[in-house]
């Protein structure tokens, strides 16, 4: 016999990168049953196409452009983006619109740099964010939700259209036409085919703490600021909507959860890791209130990943044993 | 995620109520505990026919040899002074005739100065007091705390937990610097090893007349026992026992711990124990008035001082999945780790790699050639399937290994830092703090082999600061 020689250590956690993929995609699970029952037939074959497509233009990627022979679509991070860009839909999208979208993410937002682990900015966002530029009419028609057919369906306000006209209008009885709050923390509401059902995103959020694939830091601090935000323009004026119902709705708890979780985008440090969700939040509301756009989610967590490099280099770790100068 | 075998979160109190349990306050992992010999008794191991005594058994200067071929020794009997500097002497485990004084492969998988002896017997040195009864601080009458250090000394006494550092330098604290608290491990937090579980609950009272000793060394009034709470029976036995002798061992309290990796490590015991963060190097345990000694090592002290017994046995476990036997053996010093295995059931069939210590910071050995020294804890037999480490994956910028590092580091900056070669970045993220845990490179989910690459930065960047050094004194 003849030995293995290897430095310490000879024991490994387990952990893989897999594991932490798959968990997120289980995680979503609670989610996805809540769009199907929302959107019926519409979501399936959003979500279908956007997954089917993420993970087919990762294989011809990697397969011709770049020419490795190691394939990487088992990691689960291919099959991941295209859950969370199927989740930013609206359920009525048409497919040719998907497929792009899915090319912007995976080309653009994730192989251009490497593939997994060396992207900047998080890929199903980058798909996102390049839909709703190039295509804003299709991207920002909601179909109400309780219908199960994909063409023809009805598109009506979502609440967040309805709390920025508030805002623009200064009138706040607009605000009445909400939804309940208990509705839209169900998902009985209209919006993008993942984000309506916030009690479902935090059941898969709650999943992911438990089985440490993500910290608190993020969600916590971001929830928390947009509530304290929200609250405190509620306070000064009416007709900024009440900061529970702007914490459930739009892609806020989405983002929170699992957007701007995403490992590869988000700072390395607990205390990095609070900073960033601290002006995700506040971001979020200011684009929110006072920019063009009703929903800021998207452009908050893309314009954080930016900042998260100088985060690193700046927010350390407190080391063993430090003396406070 | 981390799997843990025994869940004890807490253990009762002698104050009454129960004890959830200090520990150190960054980082640490859960390693699997595979205690698989914790109920196994000490046995003795069989003298060898041939012990290989190497000189460099010890952090410093290697010992010199003083006996040549042929020379008769006993057991006792001197074999290599204490080299210059920071440094132990060696003694014979054995009795016959020095085979030869020559470089012999050792755990380091080099070849080094050993002393060879061909076992003849087994005659001891008429200055050891061989009997078992306990000699107590009072038999003692009234020894120096001089004395006891130069017992200590003459012993060739070195840390046993694995570091060896020279156990008599460690109780000379430098000037300016007092020791407010003794603290000893006896954490055992490596998986498998169960050493000195075995050694706290056969030899106790030995062991709290050892602690008496390091007091009355360094003159410092308080001791503490750290104890992870995966050995219940031995922090009851222990504290029951100072419990009903109050009066005699005053001052020594047993302070149950967390599980949690790397508990032993000397500055997270310091932090779990007293509460206080021993600061970046050069700074020692002592600048925060800590002593720390390990549980072997104190009874080692107790043998050396009242029995006059110089450092020739250790306690040993042998173990692994496969192992027929998992065992804790008393071995004498020089035997070949061959005899140990087949002391235990002989060498499994699936055996993939040998470990020489516990699986997170041991040493993978070449051979079985190798003989016990003054820092073997254990000997871990792998099988084949766990000896491969898994495929290595891109770093998907996770943080785990930020969060599992005890040290407060960030692993996966220093590791990228060493793959380009950046080593004032690797100097200026204090990588020369890296304690070699080995806990980035247990929790990463890619599998990335981020101790070897610290460890290259750590090398290279100590390099770079000795060299700045020598520069400056050479230009003043």
């Amino acid at each position: 016999m003849k030995p293995v020689i290897s430095l310490s250590p000879h024991v490994h956690g387990g952990d893989s990168v897999q594991k932490n993929m798959y968990g997120v995609c289980i995680a979503l699970i609670p989610a996805l049953v809540a769009s199907l029952y929302f959107f019926g037939l519409g979501a399936a074959i959003v979500l279908a196409t956007s997954v089917a497509a993420c993970v087919c233009f990762e294989w011809a990627i990697t397969r011709f452009i770049l020419g490795r022979k190691q394939l990487t679509i088992c990691d689960g991070s291919a099959i991941l983006t295209g859950l969370l860009l199927g989740f930013n839909l609206p359920s009525n999208l048409p497919i040719w619109i998907i497929l792009i979208g899915a090319l912007v993410a995976i080309g653009v937002g994730k192989m251009t740099f490497g593939g997994l682990g060396t992207n900047p900015f998080n890929p199903a966002l980058v798909g996102r964010v390049f839909l709703l530029i190039s295509f804003p009419v299709q991207m920002t028609t909601w179909p109400v939700s309780g219908q199960m057919g994909y063409v023809d369906v009805e598109t009506g306000a979502t609440p967040l259209f309805l709390m920025k006209e508030a805002i623009k209008s200064g009138d706040a009885s607009i605000l009445s036409q909400l939804p309940s709050s208990l509705d839209m923390l169900i998902g009985q509401t209209g919006g993008s085919l993942g984000e309506v059902s916030a009690l479902c995103l935090l059941i898969g959020c709650i999943f992911m703490l438990c089985r440490r694939i993500i910290t608190w830091h993020i969600p916590v601090s971001i929830l928390a600021t947009v509530w304290l935000l929200a609250g405190l323009f509620h306070l000064i004026d009416p007709s900024y909507a009440d900061p529970t119902q702007v914490i459930l709705s739009g892609g806020l708890m989405l983002g929170a959860c699992f957007m701007a979780t995403d490992y590869v985008t988000s700072p390395m440090t607990a205390k990095g890791q609070l900073i960033y969700g601290v002006a995700i939040g506040v971001l979020t509301v200011l684009i929110r209130d006072f920019g063009s756009y009703p929903e800021g989610m998207s452009f908050a967590i893309l314009i954080m990943n930016g900042f998260t490099p100088l985060i690193n280099t700046y927010v350390k770790p407190k080391r063993f044993g430090e003396v406070k100068k | 995620m981390n799997k843990q075998d025994t869940k004890v979160t807490s253990v009762p109190s002698p104050h009454g109520g129960s004890w959830r349990g200090a520990t150190f306050h960054i980082g640490g992992v859960h390693p699997a505990e595979n205690k698989l010999s914790a109920a196994s008794p000490i046995r003795v191991a069989a003298i060898p026919k041939q012990a290989v005594f190497s000189m460099f058994q010890h952090i410093g200067a290697p010992a010199v040899p003083v006996v040549k071929m042929g020379d008769e020794v006993k057991v006792g009997t001197l074999l290599g002074e204490a080299g210059k500097g920071l440094s132990v002497p060696v003694f014979s485990s054995v009795s016959g005739k020095v085979n030869k004084v020559d470089a012999v492969l050792d755990s380091s998988g080099t070849r080094r100065m050993a002393v060879v002896v061909d076992v003849e017997g087994d005659e001891w040195e008429e200055s050891i007091d061989r009997s078992d009864t306990l000699v107590t601080m009072k038999d003692l009458g009234n020894i120096t705390a001089e004395e006891v250090v130069n017992r200590i000394k003459a012993a060739g006494i070195v840390g046993m937990g694995g570091a060896t550092f020279p156990t008599g330098v460690k109780l000379m604290p430098p000037p300016g610097t007092k020791a407010e608290a003794i603290i000893v491990n006896a954490v055992e937090c490596e998986p498998y090893l169960t050493a000195d579980h075995r050694l706290m609950l056969e030899k106790p009272e030995q062991i709290l007349v050892g602690i008496q000793l390091i007091k009355h060394a360094v003159n410092c009034p308080k001791a503490y026992i750290g104890i992870e709470m995966n050995k219940p029976d031995a922090i009851k036995l222990l504290t029951d026992l100072l419990k009903e002798k109050a009066a005699q061992y005053p001052g020594i309290e047993v302070v149950p711990l967390k599980v949690k990796y790397p508990q032993g490590g000397e500055k997270q015991l310091i932090d779990a124990v007293i509460g206080r963060q021993v600061p970046a190097p050069p700074a020692l345990p002592i600048n925060v008035g800590a002593i720390v000694q390990n549980v072997g090592t104190v009874y080692a002290i107790y043998e050396a001082v009242t029995k006059r017994k110089p450092l020739i046995e250790r306690i040993i476990t042998v173990t692994g999945k496969s192992v027929k036997n998992p065992s804790n053996f008393l071995a004498r010093i020089g035997t070949p780790m061959q005899q140990l295995i087949d002391e235990a059931g002989g060498l499994p069939e699936d055996t993939g790699k040998i470990i020489g210590g516990g699986p997170m910071m041991g040493r993978a050995l070449m051979s079985l050639e190798v003989p016990v020294t003054k820092g073997s804890s254990g000997l871990l037999l792998m099988t084949e399937k766990e000896s491969r480490r898994g495929e290595v994956s891109p770093c998907i910028r996770c943080a785990k290994c930020v969060s599992a590092c005890p040290m407060g580091l960030e692993p996966y900056l220093l590791a990228s830092y060493t793959r380009l070669k950046n080593w004032d970045g690797c100097e200026k993220n204090d990588v020369t703090s890296c304690i070699e845990c080995g806990s980035c490179a247990f929790t990463c989910p890619s599998n990335r082999p981020l101790l070897d690459n610290i460890r290259v930065a750590k090398q290279t960047v100590m390099g770079i600061i000795k060299a700045r050094h020598m520069e400056s004194i050479t230009k003043k």
